[in-house]
């Protein structure tokens, strides 16, 4: 009898210790970068291009508005494709249909990141012989489809079949009830799938490096090679100077806060009181 | 016309990934008809000579991924059973929710860290530790400069271990309240129940959470390319370095010269892109099979 409570005991600690372990590596990430972050950050890394090797100071201005450039397009690409196919799935589709554009989806949301830098390189970058902030947003703008659908997909199911009915009984078309009354109902949610899109691609490095690839100085338009946050903390993680490294910390620092805070704005301000649905996020 | 519009949507979303998996087949023909199958089987990867094999960084992909797995399994499990059996529902649903965040740090940062953080003190601490005690398996012998499959298995594991929580702790919670209870009234204690009642239960759930997990690894790229060393070669040794398809893939695609060695490194994508979706294919089909048995 006591062995029986004893393992009951242990073996529970032992789950106790795994959660504990986990959310101590969160705590451990977030309090590193904040200290190496905040050791390396500057105003200067907000205004300034990145200084030539050797020179001391610098930022990296260039790719925060690169990053910018390049989500922008990606948000504007993926999210109405996302969005417009989460409402045909949930609202039109029948079962063969629904089946094929679901399985589809979800094998494009499994296509290593890397995998779609390479395609993108094939369809955008080769033909147009150079690499470019467009290409980069493509790139980011495909990986952000297939959580738009789902979550968009999710909060339409989520709204009760009623209020459909009292809209259709009102003489209201059928487009008019999803748009004036369904959408509207699900928004929120909506919205919260959105931002949680924009925050994971927001530090996808490996599908930019061979698109968007990099540049040390302003790039003009979408035609040109661009600087981007995560592309350039690699470049500079990965270089031998030390003050290379502590640029990277400061935009590894930038990038955390900047993710975990629309993270945290999603989750607890805009997505208040709904239930998240699996697969949402 | 609203309708067309979702329609058209759709159809995008269909085609983008039907362009996918032509596009990695069509521009990898090259070595495909140059190497034939032998391509994932040889060892040589000299771009100067033209020669190229893949199996060395397959081989790294599944090693790396396999480290990630023995460890993360057992921690992401261990965690999920204590998020929905022993954790009062405020602290799990708080708990849950920091671990959901661990997921969205992006993958170049665990990269960062792995790089100057973990891997000085694996190379300090844990290292001298496990050459102590387990130093007579292959595995642990050899020289050890940091970076490794060892290290990349390690930052991956922290990687992956909030996707096996989340889905597992689901799973785990939609196991039906009668089926403890039942145990529990026959005197099991929660451990017996945990472990022979709802464990079996949500089996197949837990085993899609780990495969979906696996598919993550496999095709992770940053955090393995800053530590895993870059090394084209196979070691029994976890502690040598070595190399990934998506980290070959990242260092040398902009610096392939030569329609030969540039399509060699496509079709890696393609045996990346096979693999995964293989893998979250079955992922699939056993989460699913448990939302079914749950539901009826």
């Amino acid at each position: 009898m006591n062995a029986k409570k004893a393992v009951n005991f242990i073996m529970f600690s032992l789950t106790g210790v795994c959660a504990l372990l986990t959310v101590g590596i969160l705590f451990f990430i977030l309090g590193y970068m904040a200290w190496r972050g905040a050791a390396s950050l500057s105003w200067s890394f907000f205004t300034q291009l990145p200084a030539p090797v050797g020179e001391p100071g610098g930022g990296m201005a260039n790719a925060i508005v690169g990053s910018g450039k390049v989500l922008l397009l990606a948000t504007v690409i993926g999210i109405p494709i996302g969005f417009l196919g989460g409402v045909y799935l949930n609202e039109y589709a029948g079962m063969t249909m629904s089946f094929v554009i679901r399985y589809a989806t979800d094998l494009l949301n499994g296509v290593p990141s890397i995998v779609i830098g390479i395609v993108v390189w094939a369809l955008v970058v080769q033909p147009m012989g150079h690499y470019s902030a467009m290409a980069g947003g493509i790139a980011l703008g495909i990986m952000m489809i297939p959580i738009s659908v789902r979550s968009t997909e999710e909060f339409l199911h989520a709204v009760p079949l009623s209020l459909r009915e009292a809209a259709v009984a009102l003489g209201a078309s059928k487009w008019k009830a999803i748009a004036t009354v369904v959408i509207p109902a699900a928004m929120r949610g909506i919205i919260t799938g959105t931002m949680l899109d924009f925050a994971r691609v927001a530090g996808e490095t490996a599908p930019l490096l061979f698109t968007a690839l990099g540049n040390s100085f302003w790039s003009s338009g979408y035609n040109q090679p661009t600087a981007t946050l995560p592309a350039m903390i690699y470049t500079y993680a990965i270089s031998a100077y030390d003050d290379w490294h502590r640029q990277a910390w400061a935009a590894g620092f930038v990038l955390l806060a900047l993710v975990l805070t629309i993270n945290v704005i999603a989750r607890l301000v805009v997505s208040r009181g709904i239930h998240m649905p699996r697969g949402a996020a | 016309m609203a309708y067309s519009l979702t329609l058209l949507a759709a159809g995008t979303i269909f085609l983008i990934t039907a362009v996918i998996f032509y596009e990695l087949y069509a521009q990898s023909v090259l070595p495909r008809h140059k190497f034939g199958w032998h391509f994932l089987v040889t060892q040589t990867w000299d771009p100067v000579a033209g020669q190229f094999g893949a199996l060395p960084f397959i081989y790294g992909t599944v090693v790396t991924s396999m480290v990630a797995m023995l460890i993360a399994v057992p921690q992401g499990i261990g965690s999920a059973i204590f998020l929905s059996e022993l954790a009062p529902p405020r602290i799990s649903d708080a708990l849950t929710f920091m671990i959901e965040l661990l997921a969205a740090v992006p993958s170049v940062l665990y990269g960062l860290i792995g790089f100057y953080v973990l891997v000085p003190i694996l190379q300090a601490d844990l290292v001298p530790v496990l050459r102590g005690s387990l130093g007579f398996l292959p595995i642990f012998q050899g020289a050890f400069y940091g970076v490794s499959y060892f290290s990349a298995g390690v930052v991956l594991s922290i990687m992956i271990v909030p996707f096996i929580i989340s889905v597992s702790r689901e799973v785990l919670m939609a196991v039906p309240r009668e089926q403890r209870e039942a145990a529990l009234a026959l005197g099991s204690t929660r451990w017996q129940t945990t472990w022979r009642v709802v464990l079996p239960f949500a089996f197949k759930g837990i085993m899609g959470s780990i495969f979906l997990a696996l598919a993550r690894a496999l095709g992770e790229t940053m955090a393995v390319t800053m530590v895993v060393g870059n090394t084209p070669q196979i070691k029994a040794s976890l502690l040598a370095p070595g190399y990934s398809i998506a980290a070959v893939i990242a260092n040398e695609f902009t610096e392939a010269v030569g329609d030969l060695y540039k399509s060699s490194l496509i079709e890696l994508g393609l045996v990346l892109f096979t693999v995964t979706f293989l893998i979250n294919g079955l992922a699939r089909l056993l989460i699913l099979a448990t939302r079914r048995g749950t539901a009826a």
